[in-house]
């Protein structure tokens, strides 16, 4: 029963008056910032690291915990009220959810996503709690030549496994790899491709190039697709409660789709978008109505939405206990933890275990503030989404470029910022995903570490990578997520993957 | 992927820009090999040093280049939509304007112009009203976030007037 008694140290932690106004600012902000069109959880978290700068390691991820949930559930009433989902995992909440808010039924379709999430949120993170310590357990066995290979099986389901071209994918992730390299090699303190500017002995900081990739990007996306006519903003119209069939048509779904998203989310393969679409799948197939799907049917809200939610807390598994992001919004909480010198793994539950599980812990709490803040607020929310294209952007870029001047006050930072922007935009455009990017940027050095340590200790011989049996299966594991999609894609059925696009999460 | 084998798609003409991205492409590898090839072998006897990885991802990105040419001529790359060029002219010059003036105008004038810009190139045009809408709600930021959160936002005439 450790983890339970760790779990009440965490709780005691997370609930020290200063640690829940944190989780408190961070929930609200987070859905603020998460409602507004075309943000994602990604993005979210990238702008509000900024206001966290300030604070100890312990409050300043309480606060985080709380900005991500927040995101995820922001993110949700975008989609059903707009029909313009601001990421990737919410697309199939778009797809019932908007449907019922045009049918007056938006008031329930926000209800069931919020207590859906909820629900999936509380289940997944007690998961999270009771599986991460076993987790622990196996990566302390773990030498470099099996981080090595695991981070090799990140790479390719994040780039190449899902979307709808492997070699776009690939192109993503090794142009991040390739940023990775810049600055002092960790291990012989020489520069690489610094080309003896001081400024690039650091490196590229990863919260730089997320905000450019994600918020520049999308900003000059958006500007240069021109005027399209304003979305409509569906008003929340009759009552916002849930009858007694929507409850006895929801308690299944959203079980069902935290059972389906949590281990998605938990395998260090990828993104939310999965399980959001299995269980949409799901549920259509039980469903004791199917022909109500796609004309607004609770269950497609219910089950997605707690999937989304279940796999957010399920990314916490690989980038707590293996220090893996396989998220966009992972790395960009793996650069938080690094700000703070904090680097999570095995090692972080030993050392600070006060802060981990304070962080575990506040994510319960966390998930508590939002269903009690959500549902009276929806009318503030919903005020949100009708701030006009112009200063909405304006205002995003104000606060983007406010998170660079605030780490770093320099022309130069703010040039890296400018010319990622632009890097960010040609790859929109071309349809190249972005994620990959900021995943191979963090991860690379990671990766490089391993990779030389395993090598140093073989002194030199390649062989020694695969011929431990737990570095074999994880390699050949991404063997197959890279080479199965390519055949399928080949064969021309690759919509399917396209459609689970981890484009933005 | 399938297109390459449809008869009727194999006389378009190759896509120019993807062409283009697997020059960029060949370059960053090429730029990789030239910086990593003057580092000194400090590989010891293990063989594996600091150059080790940078010639991996180069190899990489020049196989990548390759087998995007290869897309180009079969014209893989998805439709790309109408590009509108002057909202994006009239973003990048806002935030070149921030980033030349931060250090100079201080933060809230620097931001209240990329802010009047940003919200140009979305059509507004009355830059009289959003430069100084722009610029106030800068200063407001400026005060909640330099003042009461402690970061270090550069401050300039504006900020001096007041602080």
């Amino acid at each position: 029963m450790a983890t339970f008694e760790f779990l009440l140290q965490g709780l005691w932690v997370a609930a020290q008056p200063m640690n829940l106004l944190y989780a408190l600012i961070g929930v609200t902000l987070g859905t603020a910032v998460g409602v507004l069109p075309g943000i994602g959880p990604a993005l979210t978290v990238a702008l509000l690291l900024p206001v966290t700068y300030q604070l100890d390691p312990a409050g300043s991820l309480i606060m985080f915990a709380g900005i991500y949930y927040g995101g995820m559930y922001g993110g949700s009433t975008t989609s059903i009220l707009l029909n313009t989902p601001g990421e990737s995992a919410s697309i199939v909440t778009a797809l019932e959810g908007n449907k019922m808010a045009r049918a007056g039924r938006g008031g329930p379709a926000l209800a069931t996503a919020a207590i859906g999430s909820f629900v999936a949120g509380l289940i997944a993170t007690l998961g999270l709690a009771f599986i991460a310590p076993y987790i622990v357990k196996l990566a302390l066995v773990f030498g470099p030549r099996e981080y090595f290979a695991l981070m090799v099986l990140a790479f390719v389901t994040v780039s190449s496994a899902f979307g709808d071209s492997t070699l776009r994918g690939l192109t993503a992730l090794f142009v991040g790899l390739a940023l990775s390299v810049v600055g002092i090699d960790q291990l012989t303190g020489q520069a690489r491709l610094s080309f003896g500017v001081p400024e690039l002995l650091d490196g590229i900081e990863v919260t730089t190039l997320a905000v450019a990739m994600f918020a520049i990007g999308e900003t000059l996306f958006i500007a240069a697709q021109g005027e399209k006519g304003p979305d409509k903003v569906e008003a929340v119209r009759g009552s916002i409660w849930m009858s007694k069939l929507d409850w006895a048509r929801s308690w299944k779904p959203w079980l069902r789709g935290t059972f389906i998203g949590f281990p998605i989310g938990a395998m260090p393969a990828g993104g939310a978008e999965i399980g959001t679409f299995l269980s949409y799948a799901a549920e259509k197939r039980l469903a004791k109505h199917p022909e109500e799907f796609g004309h607004g049917a609770i269950e497609g809200v219910a089950g997605p939405e707690a999937a989304n939610n279940a796999s957010a807390a399920g990314t916490l598994v690989p980038l707590l206990t293996l220090g893996l992001p396989t998220t966009a919004t992972a790395a960009i909480m793996l650069a938080g933890f690094q700000q703070y010198g904090l680097q999570p793994g095995p090692l972080l539950f030993a050392t600070n275990p006060q802060l981990v599980w304070g962080l575990i812990a506040s994510l319960l709490i966390a998930n508590f503030m939002l269903l009690v803040l959500n549902l009276p607020l929806i009318g503030l929310w919903v005020k949100l989404l009708t701030i006009p294209k112009p200063w909405l952007y304006a205002g995003i870029l104000m606060f983007a470029t406010l998170g660079t001047i605030g780490a770093n006050p320099s022309v130069y930072e703010l040039g890296m910022l400018l010319a990622f922007g632009l890097l960010g935009y040609a790859m929109r455009v071309f349809g190249y995903p972005i994620a990959p990017v900021v995943v191979g940027l963090i991860l690379g050095p990671l990766a490089e570490q391993q990779l030389r340590r395993a090598l140093a200790i073989s002194q030199g011989d390649v062989s020694v990578l695969f011929t431990s049996p737990i570095a074999a299966v994880l390699l050949v594991i991404a063997a197959a997520a890279l080479i199965i999609p390519l055949i399928l894609r080949a064969r021309g059925r690759g919509e399917v993957l396209a459609q689970l696009a981890a484009n933005e999460d | 992927m399938t297109k390459g084998l449809n008869p009727s798609t194999t006389t378009r003409r190759p896509d120019r820009a993807a062409l283009f991205i697997a020059a960029v492409l060949a370059a960053i590898a090429g730029l990789i090999f030239w910086d990593v090839s003057r580092l000194s072998g400090a590989a010891g006897y293990s063989q594996v040093g600091p150059t080790t990885v940078p010639y991996a991802i180069a190899c990489c990105l020049a196989g990548l280049a390759v087998w995007t040419v290869f897309a180009a001529f079969r014209n893989d790359f998805p439709e790309r939509e109408h590009q509108e060029i002057s909202p994006v002219i009239w973003i990048v010059a806002g935030l070149a304007a921030q980033m030349l003036l931060l250090n100079v105008a201080g933060f809230s004038i620097a931001t209240g112009i990329l802010f009047a810009l940003t919200a140009r190139g979305f059509g507004k045009r009355k830059l009289w009203f959003s430069l100084p809408v722009g610029i106030a709600l800068c200063f407001a930021v400026w005060v909640i976030f330099a003042k009461l959160l402690q970061l270090s936002l550069p401050a300039g005439p504006l900020e001096h007037l007041f602080f």
